[in-house]
């Protein structure tokens, strides 16, 4: 079975964002970028299934700059076979991403498609469902465990007050949790072979797909700051600053 | 057009977040939006129906009640709402774990995208969210004619009782051969919920292990309060993942948040820091947590938990 793993580029996730003067968004000018962490766990997952001998290739994809391509080295250094590059300097917006993936999963027919459930800089949680649904395949979102029988995916989900689990026919679409696997690192040699593996580089318009954005961006702006507070030298101050001046608790 | 908002009901009981997402649609119909109407989806909801139809603001309550939306599985789920979203201009739901499953799956299906976890409404089509894990507030317009929005539920004040709406059936049944429920785990416990809780106390790695969580029950049962974790303390495998606050995990905003043994990571307070007061108790003066805390207390938490239980 052919798995597809899409992953982005994104603001490296220990780096503490400024927003721009002008407020048009937030400053990435020299910013250290990474894979977003939910795309490197579900690299890892791909990666499992062939060695597990469920996955017979792995084709990592993204969709973004051309820097991007570092991000599709990186899958192909942890063991992704080959890549597809869908280059395009606009920013793309969750529901053209999703598009642009659809045409990959048209033209690829891979068994199952893994993503991310969310982007560390957008927040969104989107794409995997919208690409279940462009795709007419069913979602196992917020995966934590995943298991192949024949033709059937189960997956267990990690849903508010638990765990759920479903039986999902494949081809499927499922995205990440942060507690589905834990990413390995790239070892030296395996980030030299990457190398040699192949990136195809494609544009939207080679796919069909306007990148034209539905979600104007009006404004950006950083968050009202706390006001720095106290410290109480007892747990006595702690409640009586609690009982009396905060009145949180009586 | 109306404004149609996707009730959260877990167990036959409407959820509180509904309440919350409505004075979201609210918001959304006083900059000029149409009626409010609440849809039920699931199997077995006639009582939830009920409960709805009794919040303030809400026209009408429609219910899709049928074995095919048990569990509300995303694949009917989220057909049924794009088959009837021609008659709405917004489509609400709770940015809660089914809200987020299945509203960017109605989007798609409409063509359209999707705003998530909005936290303020500035005009019909213009909203604020949170992005990079809070550090940033992004103001969006959809130039969209259907806008596809979760809400968080707890930036927005619950709406109180209102006159009885009325109830319609909606009998649509969209069958799935795509997927199906196998089984469920459910954490079980008579304090209130995270999402809603007016207290929250919480613990991280310092707890140094599960059994040590045990500290905080005595003090959540006399505050009444819900106990959470952070990201480190459920990677470690001290409590279950459902009790995670965070970017990654659930998002709260109550009265008093407690953090214990919380070093304060970005992830952590991207769930916690709308809070009206916050709390630390932390060994280490140094932790980033102190920065958002309004009392801060910097003591070895296995003496401060027990001293804090007895002084309640």
């Amino acid at each position: 079975m052919k798995v597809l793993v899409a992953v982005k580029r994104v603001i490296d996730y220990n780096v503490k964002v400024r927003v721009k003067a002008d407020n048009t968004d937030v400053d990435l000018t020299n910013v250290k970028m990474a894979m977003n962490p939910f795309c490197e766990i579900a690299v890892e997952e791909a990666v499992r299934l062939k060695e597990r001998g469920v996955a017979s290739e792995i084709v990592a994809v993204t969709v973004g700059p051309k820097a991007a391509q570092e991000q599709l080295r990186t899958a192909l250094a942890l063991g992704a076979d080959r890549a597809i590059h869908i280059e395009t300097d606009d920013k793309v917006e969750s529901a053209v991403a999703a598009k642009l993936l659809a045409k990959v999963v048209e033209e690829e027919q891979p068994g199952l498609t893994l993503l991310g459930k969310q982007a560390i800089d957008t927040d969104n949680n989107q794409t995997g469902q919208m690409l279940a649904a462009l795709t007419g395949q069913p979602q196992g979102t917020f995966a934590s465990e995943i298991q192949v029988e024949d033709d059937k995916l189960r997956v267990t989900r990690e849903i508010d007050g638990g765990l759920q689990t479903l039986e999902l026919s494949l081809p499927a679409v499922v995205t990440t949790d942060l507690r589905l696997n834990e990413p390995r690192y790239a070892k030296l040699p395996d980030i030299m072979k990457a190398k040699k593996k192949t990136i195809d580089t494609k544009s939207p318009s080679d796919l069909g797909v306007e990148t034209s954005a539905n979600v104007e961006l009006l404004k950006v702006e950083t968050p009202a700051e706390r006001e720095g507070g106290v410290k109480v030298s007892s747990v006595d101050e702690l409640v009586d600053k609690l009982k009396n001046e905060a009145k949180v608790i009586s | 057009m109306s404004i149609l908002v996707i009730a959260e009901h877990h167990d036959g009981q409407l959820a509180d977040a509904t309440a919350h997402v409505v004075a979201a649609a609210q918001q959304i119909q006083q900059a000029g939006g149409g009626d409010i109407e609440l849809l039920v989806i699931g199997d077995g909801v006639q009582a939830v129906a009920e409960s709805a139809a009794g919040l303030d603001g809400v026209s009408k309550v429609r219910v899709a009640d049928n074995a095919v939306y048990a569990h509300q599985l995303a694949e009917p789920t989220a057909e049924l709402i794009a088959s009837l979203a021609e008659e709405y201009s917004h489509v609400l739901a709770a940015a809660s774990t089914t809200g987020k499953n299945v509203l960017p799956r109605v989007a798609a299906l409409k063509d359209v995208s999707q705003l998530s976890d909005v936290i303020a409404v500035a005009g019909a089509d213009t909203f604020k969210r949170p992005i990079y894990a809070g550090n940033a507030i992004a103001t969006v317009r959809s130039g969209d004619a259907l806008k596809v929005v979760t809400v968080r539920a707890t930036a927005f004040d619950a709406v109180g009782e209102g006159p009885s709406a009325t109830i319609e059936a909606v009998d649509t049944v969209v069958e799935n051969t795509l997927s199906s429920f196998v089984s469920e785990e459910l954490a079980t416990g008579d304090r209130p919920e995270l999402g809603s809780a007016k207290v929250v106390i919480s613990g991280g790695r310092g707890m140094g292990n599960g059994e040590n969580f045990k500290l905080l029950e005595g003090i959540a049962d006399k505050l009444g309060a819900a106990i959470g974790a952070s990201r480190a303390a459920v990677d470690a495998g001290f409590v279950p993942n459902d009790m995670q606050v965070g970017q990654t995990g659930k998002i709260v905003a109550p009265d008093l948040y407690i953090a214990v043994g919380i070093s304060g990571a970005i992830q952590h307070l991207a769930g916690m820091k709308d809070s009206k007061v916050i709390v630390a108790i932390n060994k280490d003066d140094e932790a980033p947590i102190f920065q958002v805390a309004d009392y801060g207390l910097v003591a070895d938490l296995f003496e401060a938990l027990p001293e804090l239980e007895s002084k309640l």
